[in-house]
């Protein structure tokens, strides 16, 4: 257990549902469920969820803060936003699964196989470098992330989609000289490190 | 008739060089026609899209957007700002709504621009390029340029998830939205009537970390096309237009198919319309080449 872990899990004492409330974006929306399911029914990653939305909120208060924070569910997310305007609570449905996804992340909990987290966690550090994503290196992070031998089979298998975005002028192989990015670097550095000091203060304070 | 002016938040995808390089052409193209002055904000940054909050987390990643809409407001003060991008409007957007209800949210992100030496106000409204397009300049305006009605075309009209959630279109249903039907009629083209998977997932960033459940939710959505007779899909949204035209091929080796579906954004099917040429169109850009647009261009 990671020492943010540990002082999260001990701080609570068991009350899982009061540690999602006070760390986790929109949190305080959990106890609100009334599992209908609807959120479950409307995901397109549906079937692969380990535990689908509504088992998830029920799970937060059942306190089995160990099977939610490890879990694959939150990372099948898509983004679609179907849940959230489905609803009939009105619970921000994906602010919460995104909150819970950080959470984990954040204390290391988050399974690192499939790849989204570490996929999602790559896209973050590519954005932050120039303040522009670098779409080149990207994709090159995501094909080589599982290291050296499956990256070349990857993209010997990805070759004919490179070439044709290539062809199409819609990718730049200069790119991986630096490519775009903001003029304002230490502003922007600046900028965001600030943001997330004043994040993680807030999380220490609660946490 | 007087220019409009917006404040144009571009986002990475539409950089030279970039996916969606060719969404940039088209869309210049037609904000020309239509007497729309995009300004873009200067030295805008990335806003994160949909997979950076596991990263980013939630004021460093509200704090991305804090930063354009406060350039926004210093350089382009009093313009709307405007999104071509699903994901950059999606995320400005919010930014914007959060800070706007959340006072210490807010607080703590001018704390943060205080470090790039900038001040967010947080008065300007953030919208997409089809929000203006519908209440800017209207349906009637819209078809008043057209040149060459592209009759006979067939399209189906896909929307895709975050130009229609969570915020969606003044007027339209997240369910059932009706306004890239409208454009397809508005140029002349018949819109696939019913078209079911107009509002479903193309798997978004996924499409990267997990492309083999991706692209059994891309394939419904081209198949569904085809069986509605389409000749083309048209988007409004960057990640869809490169998710459901760049993967054919592999769906193809996967499940047997004979997929060859153009998809093009609904702005390179109005500068057909409006008369203008296949590279004028951003159409050099596809991967598939929509050819029923490229003859109209050529005709």
């Amino acid at each position: 257990m990671s020492e943010a872990n540990h002082a999260a899990a001990g701080k609570y004492r068991g009350n899982f549902l009061k540690e999602v409330e006070a760390n986790v974006e929109e949190g305080e929306w959990v106890k609100m469920c009334m599992q209908c399911g609807v959120c479950s029914g409307s995901c397109p990653m549906g079937p692969y969820w380990e535990h689908p939305p509504q088992e998830i909120f029920m799970m937060i208060r059942a306190g089995k803060r160990e099977e939610v924070l490890s879990s694959t569910s939150m990372w099948m997310c898509t983004s679609c936003y179907n849940c959230l305007v489905r609803c009939p609570r009105e619970v921000p449905v994906t602010h919460v699964m995104h909150g819970l996804a950080t959470y984990a992340q954040r204390l290391g909990m988050a399974p690192q196989n499939p790849i989204t987290a570490r996929f999602a966690q790559k896209f973050w550090d590519n954005l932050t470098k120039t303040g522009r994503v670098n779409e080149l290196k990207l994709g090159m992070a995501l094909y080589f992330i599982n290291g050296l031998s499956e990256g070349i089979q990857t993209a010997m298998k990805m070759q004919d989609i490179g070439l044709g975005m290539f062809k199409t002028k819609r990718m730049d192989p200069l790119e991986i000289l630096g490519g775009h990015g903001v003029k304002d670097r230490v502003g922007f550095r600046a900028m965001l490190k600030k943001a997330q000091e004043i994040e993680m203060a807030k999380l220490t304070k609660v946490g | 008739m007087a220019k409009k002016n917006y404040s144009f938040y571009p986002g990475c995808s539409s950089q030279k060089g970039a996916s969606a390089s060719n969404y940039t052409t088209s869309v210049s193209t037609i904000c020309n026609v239509l007497d729309i002055q995009l300004n873009e904000i200067p030295d805008w940054n990335c806003c994160s899209a949909s997979i950076g909050y596991a990263g980013g987390g939630e004021l460093p990643r509200l704090t991305l957007s804090a930063r354009n809409i406060a350039l926004s407001e210093q350089h382009n003060a009093g313009q709307d700002i405007v999104a071509t991008c699903a994901a950059c409007w999606l995320s400005t957007k919010e930014t914007h709504e959060r800070l706007h209800y959340d006072a210490q949210l807010f607080a703590e992100a001018n704390q943060a621009l205080k470090e790039a030496k900038l001040t967010l106000k947080n008065e300007t409204k953030v919208r997409h390029l089809v929000e203006v397009l519908i209440e800017d300049v209207g349906y009637e305006a819209l078809k008043a340029p057209v040149k060459k009605p592209l009759n006979g075309i067939k399209i189906a009209g896909y929307v895709g998830c975050q130009t229609n959630r969570p915020f969606g279109i003044a007027g339209e249903s997240f369910e059932n939205p009706r306004y890239l039907d409208k454009f397809i009629e508005t140029v002349g083209a018949t819109p696939v009537e019913n078209y079911d998977k107009r509002v479903s997932c193309c798997g978004g960033a996924l499409a990267f970390s997990e492309p083999e459940k991706s692209q059994a939710l891309i394939k419904d959505i081209i198949e569904a096309a085809y069986d509605g007779g389409a000749q083309m899909i048209v988007t409004p949204c960057p990640v869809c237009q490169m998710n459901v035209e760049i993967y054919q091929g592999h769906i193809n080796q996967r499940y047997g198919t004979k997929f060859d579906m153009p998809v093009v954004y609904y702005s390179a099917m109005m500068a057909v319309a409006y008369g203008k040429s296949a590279k004028e169109a951003g159409l050099d850009g596809q991967v598939i080449p929509a050819k029923a647009l490229e003859a109209v261009a050529a005709g």
